[in-house]
């Protein structure tokens, strides 16, 4: 517990970093114990005895902080902390992992949170104009983000702000620290292209050819970051986190975040982590006795397969109708070349104008690719990170229920130490175990109230993530045919125009 | 299961044949109909196509008046050969022989995709085959097209129509015996055809056109082939690419389809829909590439040879111009050599060398003005005649794709 006083790895972040940012050394190494600290956690909890101990008091404590702030947390929060008073220790073995009562009510639960996510709140975020700062290796972009807003705690109802990517990335961080632990999905935040950043670092500003490939980069991200801050926006708990609302309102430079640096120390630990983690996943098989999780798990991998596929093809469509522009556009020119060269004079300008014609419809290919890129296939490719995030949670709960079945094995061998004990009736030693045996009952009470929280809070999200999907599916679907509709009657338009030309060739 | 492929072809084609000789009659209307020539079938073998060449007319030189023989594409390629040798059509654009059936790129296709058919659904290496096959098919067809097409102009011509050799094409009921050319000869034909590019330069270089007409025509005859060939290339890429982003739709179908079997909730219906969509789109797309294909490539294509077959007029002409100033020095030393001599031989010869050379030229350089003007009506008609049907497909199908697209929006936005 020294350890974790020592470290408070959520609260007041920002006083912290104030500091932490004219240290660079400093703050390195906090995120370096802060990494060693949650890894031992994550892959050999059954050895560290002690370890589970931080779970629970953990989150409580670093959450009962922004309760004061927040009070839409309270009914997360408050659950966890009442309920162990209410079960009895021996009853433990015949608790079921879900319970009826939080079936029957879940999809109460999650109506209200969904269609019910009061009506009249509305928060519309826009990530406008991506602009490079400085030159070199220092440079990067800012994004200008805007936000529009009926909701009560923030201070004007309209404001912008500039951020960098890398903020956008500490905001996800300070958010999955928060809210992985209680079930929740966190939207993930687009990916780091070392790449594509480097890209822009080195381009002037007067090559223009290169700075094609970046600028659709940059689009392609800045889209990616205004749909990440609108999925967070949607959420009923995650529009009110104080970190999202200093991260949309605070008109300041955010405290650089260290750790969500591709290179950094703190990089190589997660690198570390995530392989520790894969290998618990693999060796850990968890008997799910949960037929809901059992279906859902499966029905998650099998939309992780399918749409990663769907969207490795809508990508080589994308690619297939940028490069037939372009051979549109080469064709356009070369028809251009025959027509200046054609002495019949109504057959010149009639391929004249097919050039013409050629051109208009390069610019209509290129517009049928963009739409298959962001409207179909950037949408396919949000859910596959989403879906890897669902998974993240999956993966959490199986955390916390090692955690209480590691609590229950230790509870089963001190009540048979008790036993020993009082049976060679050394009394010096049996107030001791018998403590002992109290603590762990609490230990185990707590390991399943968490289990049963994270298993209640994963099924409300995830059912509010189906939910939200279809409709989002629906809308994009539909976006995306109508533009292809558009694109058709273009064709169609351009073509018409060029028929009474070709009519008058004599 | 390439054999198998180029099977089904087969009998389309012969399904095909009826359609053709209407269209082929629309085309002949304002010519007179003394020979009629078209290919009524064809039939694809291994690595050769046997056409079967059908023949109408009312020349008195034939012995029927309609008559039907197998000819395969070396006895074309002999038959254009006649022509081009012949001295007596030097001041004529002879025909441009057709290319070769070419399936090579089709068959490569359909191997690759016999080696990658682990990595795709049945369904979508059925659907990548039919698509294939379409492709092959579309080739056939051309390929059909073109060779009709060659002996077509020249029934068309009043001077080639009366050709022996042609009449021999078309009546003898037997094999030719022309066989392809084998590795000596082709090594000839190698070095022919570099001595002819030779000679072009050479002449070009020595010999000065007097007559602007034809040094003009030279001049942008060249420039034009040029321009052709560039246009002809980058229209071919275009159609390829064309192509594969219509094969791309299989693919996106058929994973919405495996998709929808995921999500069998709310979004099932709707995503089978829009495989269904992608389906048709996909054929719609394929049609708008060979559409593309045959009306804008094909039509580059043709004038890219027709072209270079006016461009060898030209060449010839100046061959023939180059005789008649060498007999003109001739002439001119032997009078100066035998100055004294009252009619010498040898004056007589040379002047007589002169003559003939002198209305070889003059005879060549008339018709060879009159073909070259005939050249640019054909080429501007043709021009016309293709690039309204490119642009009325091309509306065509934009509009089914608008239907399509139509459709499926109003049944989405029903449920």
């Amino acid at each position: 517990m020294a350890d974790n006083n020592e470290f408070p790895p959520l609260s007041n972040d920002g006083t912290k970093n104030d500091i932490d940012d004219d240290n660079v050394f400093a703050s390195a190494i906090q995120e370096h114990n802060a990494q060693e600290n949650t890894s031992s956690y994550n892959g050999e909890s059954t050895i560290y005895a002690e370890l589970p101990k931080l779970s629970l008091r953990d989150t409580v404590s670093n959450n009962s902080i922004s309760i004061h702030s927040n009070p839409a947390d309270l009914s997360d929060l408050v659950i966890p902390i009442l309920d162990p008073m209410n079960i009895d220790i021996d009853d433990l073995h015949d608790v079921p992992i879900s319970d009826n009562l939080i079936s029957n009510n879940i999809k109460a639960e999650i109506v209200d949170e969904v269609s019910n996510e009061y009506p009249d709140i509305f928060i519309e975020i826009i990530v406008a104009s991506p602009q490079k700062v400085g030159d070199g290796i220092g440079a990067y972009v800012a994004y200008k983000v805007e936000t529009k807003t009926n909701i009560q705690i923030y201070k004007r109802s309209c404001f912008g702000v500039n951020r960098r990517f890398s903020d956008f990335l500490g905001l996800h961080d300070k958010l999955t620290e928060k809210y992985l632990r209680n079930g929740r999905i966190i939207p993930p935040a687009p990916e780091k292209s070392v790449i594509g950043t480097t890209k822009i670092k080195m381009s002037g500003e007067k090559c223009q050819e290169q700075n094609y490939g970046s600028s659709e980069f940059l689009e392609r991200r800045r889209a990616a970051l205004e749909r990440f801050l609108n999925r967070l926006a949607a959420h009923n708990i995650f529009r009110l986190d104080p970190d999202f609302k200093e991260f949309l309102e605070a008109d300041i430079e955010l405290p650089k975040a260290t750790n969500t640096c591709a290179l950094s120390g703190a990089a190589m630990m997660r690198l570390f982590n995530k392989v520790g983690e894969t290998v618990n996943k693999i060796t850990y098989k968890m008997d799910e006795n949960d037929t809901w999780f059992e279906e859902m798990v499966n029905h998650i991998d099998s939309l992780d397969i399918q749409l990663r596929s769907l969207h490795e093809s809508v990508e080589t469509l994308t690619n297939q109708r940028k490069e037939l522009a372009i051979c549109t556009g080469s064709t356009a020119r070369s028809i251009a070349v025959l027509g200046h060269g054609e002495p019949g004079a109504s057959l010149g300008r009639a391929l004249a104008q097919l050039a013409e014609t050629l051109e208009k419809i390069e610019i209509v290919r290129k517009a049928q690719g963009n739409s298959d890129l962001y409207q179909f296939g950037e949408i396919i490719r949000d859910y596959v990170a989403l879906i890897g995030a669902i998974k993240d949670v999956f993966h959490e709960r199986v955390k916390v229920f090692q955690n209480w079945q590691h609590a229950q094995i230790m509870l089963n061998k001190k009540r048979e130490q008790k036993a020993r004990i009082e049976q060679s009736s050394r009394s010096e030693k049996t107030s001791q175990v018998a403590t002992e045996v109290i603590e762990w009952e609490a230990k185990v009470d707590r390991g399943q109230e968490e289990f049963n929280n994270i298993s209640k809070m994963i099924r409300i999200e995830v059912e509010r993530f189906e939910i939200i999907r279809i409709q989002d599916f629906k809308k994009q679907l539909i976006q995306y045919l109508q533009m292809m509709l558009q694109h058709q009657y273009q064709l169609i338009k351009h073509w018409e125009s060029f028929l009474s030309e070709a009519k008058t060739i004599a | 299961m390439l054999q198998d492929g180029i099977c089904d072809t087969t009998d389309i084609i012969n399904n095909l044949s009826t359609k053709k000789t209407i269209s082929n009659e629309s085309s002949l209307e304002n010519n007179d109909k003394a020979l009629q020539i078209d290919i009524s079938d064809a039939l694809s073998e291994k690595d050769k196509v046997k056409f079967t060449v059908h023949t109408k007319t009312t020349l008195p030189d034939f012995q029927k008046s309609e008559f039907l023989v197998v000819r395969q594409h070396e006895e074309f390629v002999w038959l254009h050969d006649r022509f081009e040798e012949n001295e007596e059509y030097a001041g004529y654009i002879i025909p441009p022989c057709p290319p070769r059936p070419d399936f090579d790129a089709s068959r490569e296709k359909l191997l690759k995709l016999g080696e990658g058919e682990g990595s795709m659904t049945r369904e979508e290496f059925m659907k990548m085959k039919q698509e294939l096959e379409a492709e092959y098919l579309a080739t056939f067809k051309k390929t059909v097209a073109m060779h009709e097409m060659f002996l077509t102009r020249l029934a068309h011509h009043p001077v080639f129509r009366n050709d022996h050799n042609l009449r021999v094409f078309l009546e003898y009921d037997q094999d030719l015996c022309v066989r392809g050319k084998n590795k000596m000869e082709m090594f000839g034909g190698l070095m022919k055809s570099f001595s002819k590019t030779k000679d072009e330069y050479y002449l070009s270089a020595t010999v000065k056109d007097v007559n602007d007409f034809f040094d003009q025509e030279m001049t942008f005859l060249t420039q034009y082939h040029h321009n052709l060939k560039e246009a002809t290339s980058r229209a071919d890429r275009q159609t390829a690419k064309h192509r594969e982003v219509a094969d791309s739709y299989i693919k996106i179908s058929s994973n919405l389809l495996q998709l929808a079997t995921t999500d069998t909730g709310k979004l099932e219906k709707m995503l089978t829909k829009i495989a269904e969509t992608f389906e048709k789109l996909r054929k719609l797309e394929a049609r708008v590439a060979s559409d593309e294909d045959l009306k804008l490539s094909d039509t580059l294509r043709y004038y890219k040879r027709d072209t270079s077959a006016g461009k060898r007029l030209l060449i010839r002409r100046l061959k023939a111009l180059h005789t008649y100033e060498t007999a003109n020095r001739a002439l001119e030393k032997a009078r100066v050599k035998n100055k004294d001599v009252h009619a010498a031989l040898e004056v007589a010869e040379a002047e007589q060398a002169q003559t003939e050379a002198c209305s070889k030229f003059e005879q060549m350089s008339e018709k060879g003005k009159e073909e070259l003007t005939n050249f640019k009506t054909r080429r501007v008609a043709a021009f016309k005649k293709n690039l309204i049907e490119l642009t009325e497909f091309e509306i065509k199908h934009a509009k089914g794709h608008a239907e399509i697209l139509n459709k499926c929006l109003a049944a989405l936005q029903n449920e």
